[in-house]
């Protein structure tokens, strides 16, 4: 990882539509008037959902002056936080964990799949522009290792023999359902095994 | 008082010191990187860690409060080795680049790997590579140095007042820059470049000019504003190379203004180094006696009230008072320091000095600006308001609208009127101020240029003084002038006293026959059939129409003393030689003296100094301020017209002769403008 690189083609301006108008005002009240600089994040990602999954950097302004706090904080947060994106992302946009336990079940065979299907490399957007994929640290659900999140949704206990058919699927527009690929329910044991406590799989 | 053992030494420390602090106080040295006294505390070097009795970890000295009896140790061997580990940490990405690095010789990571830093790398990996970011004319940036103490992000944030630096990105990635690179709008920027440990942000005028150990330093004062800043000038050979803070609390703390620190490239540029004449239009070199023979000519036929005296903005008080008796023996009448018409009152000190003193501005619990931009005007000052508003919240409240202060502040009004109605307890600013204990009111120059000056001037003494805020303990009253030269020259009564402006007024009527202009550019004068004898250190505005130029040394190349706008007397010393034939401005009044077969009136430098400082109103000693006279207060009532209040803007990089012949000064006015015009959109 690196520091995340600023889109070149950036519009001109942004501004929140008036559905989204409305949720910010909502998420203003969340917060006491003197410590309205709390909602940054919440705005961030609002301003993230209406463009297309990646935030410009006149949304960016925008929030500063929405928020009366100077661009540069607005900045350092947006580049901090590894789910803000600062450029475009694919229709579909794969994130694979690649931190240590996920990396120990196979996670690398995950990466070189989304090279060959998606892009050669990462944040890079497939050329039919359905796909872009990056390796990002713990999602929290190491149980299901190794596991990749697109768009909202986790996939879970991948391994090399369906991950092609998973990212085919993205591909042509057609997602897969998402959950574990080894037929478990959420993280409990598979095929109904009992789990320490001795409760059944229900 | 509480007690902290350090080292099983047993010292009492005060309540809410750090650690560190503490550590100091027991005269335990402390490395640190990110620890810096006048910013808040980050704690993300680590390179401060001791061993405290109890913790089975060392923990970081910046960060931990000191409390009643702690057991600390700094000199144990887990301490070492614990600072050797954070040391090799910093040192794994930190490029090996010392001989060829500016920050090499004053650099704290080169002095504390010394003690601290292991012979080899055992870091195999990459190192990793940061893009260098532009940060404006001022600051070179060599990101990859930067060991992310984030001292620059806190001071552009809590002390310069512009969040503009910030940290992008996280871990091993992060990066220090601005937002998008543009550069900072502070005039207080350069100072990141003191506050760096490393060679990240370093000073880029003086990149690759010379290394710290050839320069030689000498300590003086600096006069690009009325405030007297200390400053150290280093110098290899003639040149001047830098200027640098020296720690003073009462006036600049250890900060300075970028005009303080980068006009000194002016001083090597457009120097007058020989005397001119003009002769058919054209300046030609000429001899000294060649110039002081037209000039002692010219004196001699010319009327003394046809000729005018004019003394500059960054004399020294001795130039002045030899100017001054220069025009006594020769009986002109004719004399004037100040650049514009404006009211003056020197009967007593406190009318032209600021009384609350600087350092007083963080006692202060309301702050008053009459038709001043203190951020312009006399940066150092704002920076201590700004620290005052900061700590306490106080509000400050302008008159005249002086722009983006860093700091917020209420507009009580824009016209005189409603400074008639705050001194007849009519509005809610005089509520505000009669209800604060140590209130702070300053006057500027715009105020002082109104017809009403001295309405206000007065009006403002009389209800300070009714309502208690001129005692004892606190002066409330300040007038802040803008020429390191102002202060002196009205103790030494450079100007006429009765306000009437004949000097201007003639200056404008082109009523002068002859015109001697010492050091003075910001004049504004259009010339018709003056004679015109220039006597300065840079070819500026007034070299250019001058008949006769008499070089001078600039304030780096004789010694001097000011006053600062606290009526604060400190001495300025010379640090390098001037070039070419310049001579001493007292020694060039007594050749003329002697051109015209007149006795000089001082013969040396000392007893011209004696003299001087004889004639200091209130003088107590050097470096400090002045004798408090508010006992015998004289009040005079002045007319009141009903007129707006504008805040005069000054060309802040371009204020004085030497900032306009550097270019540093203009390539910051240029990126400045820039700015400007990307906002506005024109």
């Amino acid at each position: 990882m690196s520091v995340k690189k600023v889109y070149d083609k950036q519009p001109d301006t942004f501004e929140f539509t008036k559905e989204n108008l409305v949720l910010a005002e909502n998420i203003l009240n969340k917060y006491p008037k003197e410590r309205k600089k709390s909602a940054v994040m919440p705005l961030l990602y609002l301003a993230q959902n209406q463009n297309d999954n990646w935030i410009p950097l006149a949304a960016l302004k925008y929030i500063g002056k929405f928020l009366s706090m100077p661009y540069i904080n607005v900045y350092e947060i947006a580049t901090f936080y590894s789910m803000y994106n600062l450029s475009p992302v694919g229709k579909y946009f794969v994130q694979v964990c690649t931190t240590t336990p996920c990396l120990l079940r196979g996670a690398n065979e995950i990466v070189k799949a989304c090279q060959k299907k998606i892009s050669k490399n990462e944040n890079t957007i497939s050329e039919n522009g359905m796909c872009s994929w990056t390796e990002v640290e713990c999602l929290g659900a190491c149980v299901n290792a190794p596991m990749m999140q697109v768009n909202r949704d986790y996939y879970e206990d991948l391994s090399k023999n369906n991950i092609e058919k998973i990212l085919d699927s993205f591909m042509q527009d057609d997602p897969i359902k998402p959950g574990s690929f080894r037929n478990r329910k959420s993280s409990a044991p598979e095929n109904n095994k009992i789990n320490g406590n001795g409760i059944n799989n229900a | 008082m509480p007690k902290i053992t350090v080292n099983n030494k047993e010292i009492e420390f005060e309540n809410g010191m750090t650690v560190l602090q503490a550590c100091e106080l027991a005269g335990a040295e402390i490395p640190r990187f990110c620890y810096h006294e006048r910013l808040s505390i980050a704690g993300n070097c680590r390179m401060c860690l001791v061993e405290m009795e109890k913790s089975s970890k060392p923990i970081a000295s910046c960060a931990m409060p000191a409390t009643e009896g702690m057991k600390i140790k700094t000199n144990t061997e887990k301490v070492e080795k614990a600072r050797k580990g954070v040391m090799e940490f910093l040192l794994a990405n930190h490029p090996l680049d010392c001989p060829v690095c500016d920050q090499g010789g004053e650099c704290d990571l080169q002095d504390q790997s010394l003690y601290y830093g292991f012979d080899k790398s055992r870091f195999k990996e990459n190192k990793r590579k940061v893009k260098d970011k532009y940060m404006g004319p001022l600051i070179k940036t060599i990101m990859t140095r930067c060991i992310h103490c984030t001292r620059c992000v806190r001071f552009a944030t809590e002390v310069a007042g512009v969040t503009e630096i910030g940290a992008i990105g996280r871990g091993e990635n992060m990066e220090i820059t601005t937002f998008l690179e543009k550069s900072m709008e502070s005039e207080l920027s350069a100072n990141v470049i003191d506050l760096c440990p490393v060679g990240a942000l370093t000073s880029k005028p003086y990149a690759f000019e010379a290394r710290p150990w050839e320069l030689k330093k000498t300590e003086t004062i600096d006069v690009m504003d009325a405030v007297g800043s200390n400053i150290r000038v280093d110098t290899y050979g003639w040149e001047v190379k830098r200027v640098l803070p020296r720690l003073n609390e009462e006036i600049n703390e250890e900060w300075i203004s970028d005009k303080t620190r980068y006009a000194c490239d002016g001083l090597l540029k457009q120097r007058i180094d020989k005397p001119f004449k003009r002769e058919n239009g054209k300046l030609i070199e000429c001899s000294w006696d060649e110039a002081l023979n037209i000039v002692g000519s010219k004196i001699k036929e010319t009327a003394k009230n046809q000729i005018g005296f004019h003394a500059g903005d960054m004399l020294s008080m001795e130039t002045i008072n030899s100017l001054k008796e220069f025009a006594k023996k020769l009986s002109i009448p004719n004399y004037e320091f100040r650049e514009k018409p404006f009211y003056l009152n020197s009967d007593n000190k406190m009318n032209y000095i600021f009384n609350s003193s600087i350092k007083g501005i963080e006692e202060s619990d309301c702050i008053v600006l009459i038709g001043t931009n203190p951020r312009h005007e006399a940066t150092m000052l704002n920076a201590r308001i700004r620290k005052a508003f900061v700590a306490k919240k106080i509000p400050i409240i302008s008159f005249g609208d002086p722009g983006d202060l860093t700091y917020d502040y209420t507009n009580a009004g824009n016209s005189t009127e409603d400074i008639k109605k705050l001194l007849n307890k009519e509005n809610e600013t005089s509520k505000i101020l009669l209800n604060s204990k140590k209130p702070i009111i300053i006057i500027g120059e715009s105020a002082l240029e109104l017809e009403s000056a001295k309405f206000i001037l007065q009006g403002i003494k009389k209800f300070l003084k009714e309502n208690n805020l001129i005692n004892d303990n606190w002066n409330a009253f300040n007038v802040l002038l803008q020429n390191a030269s102002s202060v002196g020259a009205i103790d030494l009564g450079f100007f006429e006293k009765d306000n009437s402006f004949n000097f201007f007024n003639k200056l404008k009527n082109n009523e002068f026959k002859l015109l001697y202009f010492v050091g003075s550019d910001n004049l504004d004068f259009i010339k018709s059939n003056e004679f015109i004898i220039y006597q300065g250190s840079h070819g500026d505005r007034m070299a250019q129409i001058a008949d006769v130029i008499l070089p001078s040394p600039a304030y780096t190349e004789q010694n001097g003393i000011f006053i600062n706008l606290e009526g604060r007397l400190q001495k300025s010393n010379k640090s390098t030689y001037p070039p070419g034939s310049s001579k001493e401005d007292w020694k060039i009044f007594n050749l003329i003296l002697n051109n015209l077969q007149e006795d000089e009136k001082f013969k040396n430098f000392v007893e011209l100094r004696t003299d001087t400082i004889s004639k200091i109103q209130n003088h107590t000693d050097f470096d400090l301020l002045p004798k408090k006279t508010i006992q015998d207060l004289k009040f005079e009532s002045g007319s009141f017209t009903n007129e707006p209040i504008y805040v005069k803007e000054i060309d802040y990089y371009f204020s004085n002769s030497i900032a306009r012949s550097s270019k540093t000064m203009s390539d910051c006015r240029a990126a400045r403008s820039k700015k400007l015009n990307k906002i506005t959109g024109s």
